[in-house]
This record gives C-alpha cells, structure tokens and sequence, in this order.
C-alpha cells in the first residue's frame, strides 16, 4: 500500500520522472508464477521474444529465470514454450 | 472603457474570447450556443486572433483536443450546451482530474426529451460533480465578465481546475442587451500571461498526464479537487475583487438583493435572478418585506455566504430550473445543506421552474412570495406546469 498523502503527490497524479514505471511493481497482480525446468529449456528464447512484459531474464544467451517483479503471470511464455519446460503455478498456495 | 453597444450574450462571449486571444479553441457548433464558434472563427479567418481554431467533428473530441491543447502548455477556450454538454461528459472529468484550466461557456439548453432547444439548467446540472467550477450569469454584461473571471479562476495556482461560465439559453444567448466591454488592454493585463504547469511540449521536464491510479492512489488524487475547490472559494472572492477595481462592477459569489430585512425570499440562477429584483420592487412598493437572492458561484457552492443571507428569515424559496425526477432541484439541496445546524434556520421549500424554455413570467415569482407568504409548507412545487 502507498503512503504518499494527498497534499504530497503531484496535482492531477501526472508523472514528472521518466522511466518510473520500472518502480511499479505489475508483478504484483500475478495470480500464477511461470516456473522453468532448467533440465528441458533449450534456451532457444521463444519466451523472451514472446514475453509482452520482458520479464524474461537472459545471460550470456541463456534464459536464467523470471523478473518477478513486472512478471503478471500472463503465461504466453509457459504457452509457446516448444520444449513445454515452463508451467505455471498458482500463487500463494 | 466606456463603449457601449447592444450585443446578445453569445457575441459578448466571442468578444471576451477575441480580447483574450486564446492560444486554442476546438469546438462544435450547438444551438443555442453557435453564435459564440461563428463569430470567433470569423476573428479567426480576418486575422484578428492568432488562436489555432480547431473545427472538431463532435463534442467528444472538442473537449478532448481541448484538454490535449491545455496539457501541451496552451491558453484554451471552448463553448457548448445541452446534447454537446452531455457528450462531453467523460471528457468533462478527465480535464478537472488532469487539472486542466479550460474556460468553457455554456448556453444553457435542456436535456432530450422531448428534443427541446430552450432554455433550462439541466445540461449544468448534469456536469455538476465533474469536478468544474460553475459559475452563472444574469445577463450579457455578466455572459462577458464572467468569462474573463473565469480564466483567472481556472488558472490561479492554486486551484488549476476547468471552468464554466453559464447563461441561459436564448434568453441571454441570443437577446440584445446594453454591453460595456473593457478595451483591451485592460483585459489582457488582468488575464496576464498564460503560466503553463509542466506542459507536455517541455521535452526537458517530461511529464505523463492522465496515467492508471489504482486504488492505493485514486483516491488521493481525487481528494485534491476538493481541496481545489475549497481555494476557488477563495480566489473567486478575490479575483471578483480586483474585477470590480477594473470594471468598476463589484460582483458577489451570492447577491442579496433588499434581503437585510427580509422575511421571505426567494433564491434563483440566471437570468430569472433580474425577474425577481423587479418583482421585489414592486412588492416592497407594496409594503410586503421581501428579499432575493442571486447565485453566481454554483461549484463550489457558498455554504456560509448563502447562510448569512437566510439568517432568521421566515420563509424561503429555492427556484431550481432543472429537475431531479424523485427528489427536488440541485440548488434546493445545497441551500439546505447550507443551513443545517441554524439555531433560526428559515423554512426552505422548493420550485422547480421553467423547464424547456418555458417563459418566467413576474406574476408567477409574486405568486410563488405569496405561497411563501401563506405559510405553503410542501416541499417541492411545480411552478407553471399544467398538472
């Protein structure tokens, strides 16, 4: 929950820093995390190219995991996985 | 200062328009609001303006231009009434939540149906919890001044809020009264340049307008129009003020007139508010102690300027030119929630009146007195109406 009051925040709720969108955690809407099988994954990155959030972390030309905090656990990545190496799993079970 | 014509109220309007010379107008022509879009984009085409006038292809868009034309840095104007009003309606609340200081003149017209083109407030009324600051006007020397008080309102620091300046339809719109503008000079330095808040064209400071408020912000950000709207009390007060020592006309948020001692009065917007001062003569010739009261600034509405004027008062009638079918008029419920905790609050009943156009005449205002006088206690009347 924010704690920013009413008189501290910019009139009309315009944004004055670039970029700040970054510091908006979408990953908080997730209610399924995508979970890779490293034993699978091929890291042919069709997740990267597919994921609409680039939530996909890439190292050295390999997929290493997910940026969970603006992954909102839409599942296109687990859905064209050719390798089927990722699944979704529900959240806070 | 000095000159003196007969324009009717729209002209006037357009005047103030082109003395100002807004950096931008998008608008859509609506009766009875069209004579203001015509003769502006006739400045326009002579060259006598510099402003971009943009020829929208519905009211939707011309707010929405407007509003794109306000965050860019721009000075802007627009006019509209009734169906257009009611088309802008969500773009009415996205300028006062993006804090955007547009000046828009309503040419009051009623609400379809039956399709009507005269004049009633339903079309304000409806734009009454958009977050606008309204005001009223009487007549066309008030069609004019209120719009250059209104883009001070709007503007002023500390409040940022858009702003509609309301006349009656046809009645102000389109009849010829006597009109005294201010010259020129004396507008534009009581206007002052346009001061931009982070404009959108100031690629060094960038800014985004209008982004996602969840529910762990909308309610902050919406709480500070009603923190604006408590300043535009204030500053309309004030800007009035400074109005009246380049004009020489002193204005009120509400004008009492013959109301010190006053036992009954009637409380009214627009121009049937110049009705009513006639009627109140010729019944103070008569003997009879009554009062009327004059509602300039609607939103925000003056709680404790309108409490003052009703004090210990024996009766009171609120004229509300607009229907709330289920319950009584808009500005019934404000002036009862303006006296609630008064020791002698009056009794306070009211009229709804004039819907579509139909005329005012004084005999019916003497009759709604002599209810008043008579002790009617029915809380809300139908003035006029063939039931």
């Amino acid at each position: 929950m924010a704690n920013e009051k009413s008189s501290e925040l910019p009139p009309g709720g315009i944004i004055t820093d670039a970029g700040s969108s970054e510091r908006y955690h979408t990953g908080e809407w997730r209610s399924q995390r995508p979970e890779v099988d490293k034993d699978k994954c091929t890291n042919c990155l069709t997740c990267w190219i597919y994921c609409p959030d680039n939530s996909i972390i890439v190292e050295n030309e390999k997929m290493v995991g997910f940026k969970y905090t603006h992954c909102k656990g839409c599942g296109i990545c687990a859905n064209q996985c050719p390798a089927k190496a990722i699944t979704m799993k529900e959240e806070g079970l | 200062m000095g000159e003196k014509m007969a324009v009717n109220g729209d002209t006037a309007i357009a005047m103030a328009w082109k003395q100002i010379n807004p950096d931008v107008v998008a608008a859509y022509p609506i009766t009875p609001q069209t004579i203001i879009v015509e003769a502006f984009s006739d400045y326009v085409h002579d060259g006598e303006v510099d402003t971009e006038y943009v020829c929208a292809e519905s009211e939707h868009s011309a707010l929405s231009i407007c509003v794109g034309a306000s965050a860019a840095g721009s000075r802007v104007a627009t006019a509209t009434a009734s169906a257009g009003l009611a088309f802008m309606w969500e773009m009415l609340y996205i300028a006062a939540s993006m804090r955007t200081p547009i000046v828009m003149a309503i040419a009051n017209r009623t609400l379809s149906g039956p399709i009507n083109i005269h004049c009633d407030h339903s079309d304000a009324m409806g734009a009454r919890d958009s977050g606008w600051v309204q005001i009223f006007g009487e007549n066309v020397q008030e069609a004019y001044d209120n719009t250059l008080i209104a883009f001070r309102i709007a503007e002023h620091m500390k409040v940022r809020l858009p702003t509609m300046t309301c006349i009656d339809g046809f009645i102000i719109t389109h009849a010829l009264e006597r009109f005294e503008p201010l010259d020129v000079e004396t507008v534009r330095n009581f206007l002052g340049p346009y001061q931009a808040v982070r404009p959108l064209l100031d690629l060094k400071n960038p800014t985004t307008y209008g982004p996602i408020a969840m529910p762990d912000y909308y309610f902050e950000i919406k709480y500070q129009q009603a923190v604006a709207m408590e300043e535009a009390l204030k500053v309309t007060r004030d800007v009035m003020a400074e109005f009246a020592e380049v004009s020489g006309r002193k204005y009120d948020l509400v004008d009492g007139y013959q109301v010190d001692d006053a036992e009954y009065v009637i409380v009214a917007m627009g121009s049937t508010a110049g009705t009513l001062r006639y009627v109140v003569d010729q019944m103070r010739a008569d003997g009879k102690k009554v009062g009327t009261v004059k509602v300039r600034l609607f939103r925000p509405f003056p709680m404790e300027d309108m409490a003052k004027l009703l004090k210990g008062k024996k009766a009171v009638a609120v004229m509300d030119r607009a229907m709330s079918p289920g319950t009584g008029g808009a500005l019934y419920s404000d002036v009862l929630q303006s006296l609630v905790g008064m020791d002698d609050a009056p009794l306070v009943i009211n009229y709804v009146y004039g819907l579509g156009g139909r005329d005012v005449m004084p005999g019916q205002l003497t009759g709604v007195f002599e209810d008043l006088i008579k002790g009617n206690e029915n809380r809300i009347n139908y003035m006029g109406v063939r039931k």
